[in-house]
């Protein structure tokens, strides 16, 4: 079971946690899981046409999959699949 | 029998020749131009001197001639009158220096000929005592603090991010600080933008920003854009500054700051914040990767919530500002490694920092070769429109 970072964002989806333990040995299948057992992160991470949408960047430990094997890059036992969507927050408290 | 001080003068005199202000004027350009000595104390030296002097106090000559003048050399002392300077040059002559000559009438006849001077770029005394903290960091050194005192600083945004980057850099005597706000202070601000006073709810957030360093700081010179950057006037608004600060609170604003970062070569200090979260990144223009290498595209607004909707802990605001504080000055300083080529996320509940590599994308929109760099409609484009559309054109 690798371990899923779960973004500020998205932890209402997963009940709050910070972390989780997800099966899978690619991104792919991790992902996978990780919707199966929360279905609401899958709407917040993957567009209509079933993609992960370009401003969510997932890291395998501390690399960018999209410059290793995309979703079909290898995630070991002891690694952490990060999700990090874009971030806006900075100066005022609204526009 | 004991000597007056016109005897000293007068048996000095009669030892070391004295070269007038016209004739050295001349030599100094010629060849085998003598090397000029000024014996004067720091305080004089730094008011203004001789082109091609060299310091050498007084008290110090005779210690210290030896690492900047040969016996055989000519040399040429001056201080401020003429006296200091051949009463010095007796005793270089006595240790051997036999072509020391003093100049008549010393820097003060020299400045009233109308001769150049060097006035040097130096700490005064007050900024000496200001910033010995500094000073003493041999990274830093009196020269670093002269870098930051000449280097400007423009903040997007004087809010959570902005309070406390402008308020160390103004510490830190970044002399020039360009803060761009077009908010006013809310008292809903004050939990975490600490720039910002209770009397002053109300004000323009770049005007209450701008008393605040004050206070803490004369040397440094405030200059408020009390608008909101847009791609009409961002290119002139960052025009002068070494360095941008993104303390920007919308993604249009960011994308915005991107682009014009590459297309005036001006490095971003980028940071966002969301509750416990901060990122923090520096992005150098076609040396690392641009934001859009790291984020090609924003969230919908409907998956991209505020801080005004989702919160933000203060103190994180305090942290990412200061990282961005901290990464501005050594931009500024040239020391140091900076997030450039990283992503550093905080985790201020789990209280951890996880570095991210982050590269640059062969394909960037931004910064790649094919990029077509031009200002776009950011809110709409950041709304999602035209943003299909484009990407089947690419
Ligand atoms: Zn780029």
């Amino acid at each position: 079971m690798s371990t899923v970072r779960v973004p500020p964002v998205l932890r209402a989806a997963v009940g709050g946690v910070r972390e989780l333990s997800v099966p899978g040995s690619t991104v792919a299948e991790v992902l996978a899981a990780l919707y199966a057992a929360h279905p609401e992160v899958r709407a917040q991470l993957v567009s209509e046409s079933g993609e992960l949408h370009r401003f969510v960047n997932i890291y395998v430990n501390d690399e960018d999959v999209r410059l290793h094997e995309w979703l079909e890059t290898p995630v070991g036992d002891t690694d952490t699949l990060l999700i990090l969507p874009a971030m806006a927050g900075g100066a005022t408290a609204s526009r | 029998m004991a000597q007056t001080y016109q005897d000293l003068l007068t048996a000095a005199r009669a030892e070391v020749p004295e070269v007038q202000v016209a004739e050295l004027a001349e030599r100094i350009g010629g060849v085998g131009a003598p090397l000029v000595v000024d014996v004067r104390e720091q305080s004089e030296w730094d008011e203004g001197h001789l082109p091609g002097a060299v310091h050498v106090p007084r008290g110090f000559l005779e210690s210290r001639i030896a690492g900047v003048a040969t016996p055989d050399q000519p040399v040429v002392l001056v201080c401020a009158g003429g006296f200091r300077s051949l009463l010095a040059g007796r005793n270089l002559r006595e240790m051997g220096y036999d072509h020391v000559e003093s100049l008549a009438g010393g820097y003060t006849r020299w400045k009233q000929a109308g001769h150049e001077v060097v006035v040097p770029h130096t700490l005064t005394p007050e900024q000496r005592s200001r910033y010995s903290r500094h000073t003493l960091i041999p990274e830093v050194g009196e020269e670093g603090q002269l870098k930051l005192l000449g280097a400007k600083v423009l903040l997007i945004g004087a809010g959570g991010l902005g309070s406390p980057s402008a308020y160390y850099l103004a510490a830190a005597g970044v002399g020039t600080l360009g803060l761009v706000d077009d908010d006013v202070v809310d008292a809903s601000n004050l939990q975490r933008q600490i720039i910002h006073t209770t009397d002053r709810v109300g004000m323009l957030k770049a005007e209450s920003a701008k008393i605040a360093i004050e206070a803490l700081n004369p040397d440094v010179t405030v200059n408020v854009h009390a608008t909101r950057i847009n791609r009409d006037n961002a290119l002139e608004l960052i025009s002068g500054y070494d360095v941008i600060v993104d303390g920007a609170d919308n993604f249009p604003t960011r994308y915005l700051l991107a682009d014009a970062s590459l297309m005036s070569r001006t490095p971003l200090v980028h940071a966002s914040i969301l509750r416990f979260e901060g990122h923090a990144s520096v992005f150098l223009p076609y040396e690392g990767p641009c934001y859009r290498c790291v984020f090609p595209e924003p969230p919908p607004p409907d998956l991209a919530p505020s801080c005004g909707e989702a919160g933000v802990l203060g103190v994180l605001c305090g942290v990412m500002g200061n990282i961005q504080a901290n990464e501005a000055l050594k931009l500024i300083l040239g020391i140091g490694e900076t997030l450039s080529g990283r992503l550093l996320v905080y985790d201020a509940l789990g209280m951890s920092f996880t570095e991210l590599k982050v590269r640059r994308d062969p394909n960037c929109p931004g910064c790649g070769p094919d990029a077509h760099l031009e200002f776009r409609d950011y809110d709409a484009w950041c709304a999602g429109i035209g943003r299909h559309l484009e990407a089947v054109r690419v």
